[in-house]
């Protein structure tokens, strides 16, 4: 497979994933802060925060409030997550790969971009814009299913699926890392209701609220994060998402995974094993925040690698 | 919506004799939109519209300020073609395609028809499109102009012309093929009553002859599509190609040469590629050769080339055959090599580096069509009767400080077709570009990309300026059994 092919289909990926994943943080907030007894812009600057682009934002909007926030995630095209921004990248991508992935595929994306482009022309009140948000994290779902449904177990698809994984590890350290953001009202104590409620919204924005509720029954922070970072069959955990890249990686090279055959399988495996030789005490020993920060720089050298080893062979 | 008040206006309508009167190759047409429930040919136009929207058909204009994709407007009422008027486009587009041929391999050779003097040898070697490197080069099985876009039009004798050759990098074919999937599902019963000749088996053609050309000893050739990128008008067609036919589409900086060999970078390391249908021109394809400043290009593919260790499809220099003041000489290219008259006529051809000729152009400006004689997209030219004496003033001075690089026609009045304006039938001109394939044999594909001047009472038929397409119906007659083009 071409080597900016290869590129084309891991970013795909990667961008429709993180349009999903910013549909259901800000949908997840904006239940939550109707739940909630206190209803005040602050609630929204995490969002902000753990994009790690608050400069950016303050570039351009003068102060913290629903309306930019919403704005800023979903319609701003000079910011480069913006789910704007990731789905027009997707539908750029997926130009260049129009001859790859199937027609299917292309048609989706196309009409998803004209979706979103469309609706960043109106303004949108409260009611609509959780239904479209709805609406965009369903249509990253109907991507994924039809890629999953109708693309060749080859290179393409593997390429894909690697990218959507390294996506969505990211984002869900990222959702977790928004709760340490959060600062708790005054006169409000860990383990109240409102804190329970904040961390409820962590599991609603990872999609795992049910799941959780399943194995664990009761909302308890460590067994959130535990849950989060370690369950082996919740396929957001970054346990699951590490152990599906590198299952990728090694169907790529066709080696074991017994032990790695090149830079990016090194240090995907690598990273994969401190996270099974660890666990959640060891973690919040280290501070969550700094594990979190470590563990997304990891991300980004893994990246790295594997741009070295497959996109960039000049 | 039907056709009762429709009005040909003293235009050759394709559809009909005069108001009343249709021709015979669209009475079954016209009696079934005549016949359809009230609104829905309408919607049908809209689902059509809206298939292309979804598909993404669109092209990309470089000038546009509001994003650079656009829908390609396209109007569901077939273009019909009787299978006689076809036989006769056939046979003439394969006469004029075997002359160039021979012509372009001629004046990289021997040059006999400059000895001859058939061709003024410095109308030949003037050309900006006249590649001196070619002398050198022996494209495979002497095949030089693999795949050619003619552009045709019809006069208001109903007469077919040649309006120009492209004969380097022809494109809109993939809109033909899509505009077919369209009005398949528009009209599928009409579809089938009228034996319509398929062309879907174009990529297959396309392929084969790529395979056809390919060097030495490659029994299962790597072919590959060569496109200047995602911001190419064309790259939509490219990209279609290269999936209809099941090959890699590569930009040029997935290519590599080392040793005389054509390498694309790929997650597995470096392979070889044997066939490329390029769609990025001469000047741009090699850095080292052509122009430097390329950065589409791949750096050393000539002298891959030359070694005989990659085809091109089209080959490099077929540009000389298109080139505009050539084209006027093409009649009597067709009978130097031939032995024949050209079945198509040319349109009368005025060449400006002829004194005669240019006198004549500069005194009769205002009743004449003025085109560079390498332009291409219909820019760069003037309309006579359409421009205003100052419009005209300035162009004579273009065309005096350069003679050499300008041609005239006498305007032609265009056929029309109706389209669907608003809501009632109005005429449109259209052209024909089919398109012919030259591989182990020259094949035709029956009808082609056939524009419209969306535009009221517009010539311009461009993409760029307002144009849009047609579905082209070559219908079949009773003894044709598939077997062509099977």
């Amino acid at each position: 497979m071409l080597s900016r092919v290869a590129n084309s289909l891991y970013w795909l990926n990667r961008h429709i994933e993180r349009a999903e994943n910013i549909a259901r943080v800000i949908n997840a907030n904006l239940n939550f802060i109707l739940d909630s007894e206190i209803r005040k812009a602050e609630q929204w600057e995490p969002l902000i925060r753990v994009t790690g682009e608050s400069a950016r934002f303050f570039e351009k909007y003068r102060e913290i409030t629903k309306e930019n926030v919403i704005q800023f995630l979903l319609f701003d095209e000079q910011y480069y997550s913006s789910i704007l921004s990731c789905i027009s990248m997707a539908r750029e991508n997926a130009t260049t790969v129009r001859e790859i992935i199937n027609i299917e595929m292309w048609e989706q994306i196309n009409k998803f971009y004209l979706l979103v482009k469309n609706c960043s022309h109106r303004r949108l009140s409260i009611n609509s814009m959780s239904g479209f948000l709805e609406e965009i994290k369903n249509n990253c779902h109907v991507f994924f299913g039809i890629q999953d449904a109708t693309l060749s177990r080859g290179e393409s698809w593997h390429f894909g699926h690697l990218g959507q994984f390294i996506e969505r590890a990211d984002q869900t350290s990222r959702i977790i890392d928004i709760k340490y953001f959060h600062i708790l009202p005054e006169n409000i104590q860990v383990g109240s209701n409102y804190d329970i409620l904040q961390w409820a919204s962590v599991l609603k924005s990872a999609s795992g609220f049910e799941m959780y509720t399943k194995k664990y029954k009761s909302i308890k922070p460590d067994k959130i994060i535990e849950f989060l970072i370690f369950d082996k069959e919740f396929p957001r955990s970054l346990n699951y998402c590490l152990r599906e890249a590198n299952n990728c990686l090694h169907a790529i090279s066709a080696s074991s995974t017994d032990s790695y055959a090149n830079r990016p399988e090194q240090s995907l495996g690598a990273l994969k094993s401190e996270l099974a030789y660890s666990d959640i005490n060891t973690i919040i020993n280290i501070g969550l925040h700094e594990f979190f920060d470590s563990f997304q720089l990891k991300l980004i050298g893994i990246n790295q690698d594997i741009y070295n080893k497959y996109f960039d062979i000049s | 919506m039907n056709f009762n008040n429709y009005k040909t206006e003293l235009f050759y309508d394709e559809y009909f004799l005069d108001n009343n009167t249709c021709r015979e190759a669209v009475s079954l047409v016209v009696d079934k939109i005549n016949r359809l429930e009230k609104g829905e040919l309408l919607s049908r136009q809209k689902a059509a519209e809206k298939a292309f929207l979804n598909l993404g058909i669109t092209f990309n204009v470089y000038s546009s300020k509001d994003g650079r994709e656009k829908i390609f407007p396209f109007d569901i009422v077939p273009r019909v073609i009787s299978s006689e008027e076809w036989q006769i486009i056939e046979n003439g587009l394969k006469q004029r395609i075997t002359a160039l041929n021979l012509f372009i391999d001629d004046v990289y050779k021997g040059q006999k028809i400059l000895k001859d003097k058939i061709i003024p040898e410095d109308v030949v070697c003037s050309s900006e499109a006249y590649r001196s490197i070619c002398k050198e080069l022996a494209p495979p099985k002497g095949i030089w102009c693999h795949v050619t876009g003619t552009d045709l039009i019809r006069g208001d004798d109903g007469q077919f012309y040649v309006l120009e050759d492209n004969l380097r990098c022809p494109s809109g074919i993939s809109y033909v093929l899509e505009g077919r999937q369209v009005t398949k599902k528009t009209f599928p019963q009409l579809f089938e009553s009228l034996k319509v000749r398929p062309i879907e088996d174009y990529p297959a053609h396309l392929f084969n002859m790529l395979n056809h050309i390919s060097g030495k000893n490659s029994e299962s050739p790597t072919v590959c599509v060569l496109t200047p990128g995602v911001y190419n008008s064309a790259y939509f067609e490219h990209s279609f190609l290269a999936r209809q036919m099941g090959v890699e589409l590569v930009e040029g900086r997935d290519l590599v040469v080392e040793n005389k060999f054509v390498y694309m970078k790929t997650t597995k390391g470096l392979q070889r590629v044997d066939v490329l249908y390029r769609r990025i021109d001469d000047d741009f394809i090699d850095p080292k050769v052509f122009r430097e400043d390329s950065l589409l290009g791949v750096p050393g593919i000539v002298d891959a080339y030359k070694a005989g260790n990659i085809a091109l499809a089209n080959a490099p220099g077929t540009g000389i055959a298109d080139d505009k003041a050539i084209y006027s000489y093409v009649p009597e290219i067709i009978k130097y090599y031939l032995g024949e008259e050209p079945i198509i006529p040319n349109v009368p051809t005025y060449v400006c580096s002829d004194p005669k000729n240019l006198k004549y152009v500069i005194n009769n400006i205002d009743r004449l069509v003025v085109k560079p004689v390498d332009g291409s997209g219909g820019y760069g030219m003037i309309i006579g009767p359409r421009s205003t004496k100052g419009q005209q003033k300035e162009f004579i001075e273009k065309i005096r400080a350069n003679p050499r690089k300008y041609i005239a026609q006498p305007t032609i009045s265009l056929s029309r077709v109706p389209v669907i304006a608003r809501r009632k039938f109005e005429g449109r001109h259209v052209d024909l570009r089919p398109y012919i394939i030259y591989g182990e044999d020259i094949k035709v594909i029956p009808g082609g990309l056939t524009r419209v001047a969306f535009k009221k009472n517009s010539l311009v038929v461009n993409s760029s300026q307002g144009g849009g397409s047609k579905d082209t119906w070559v219908l079949s007659n009773g003894n044709y059994t598939g077997e062509e083009n099977a």
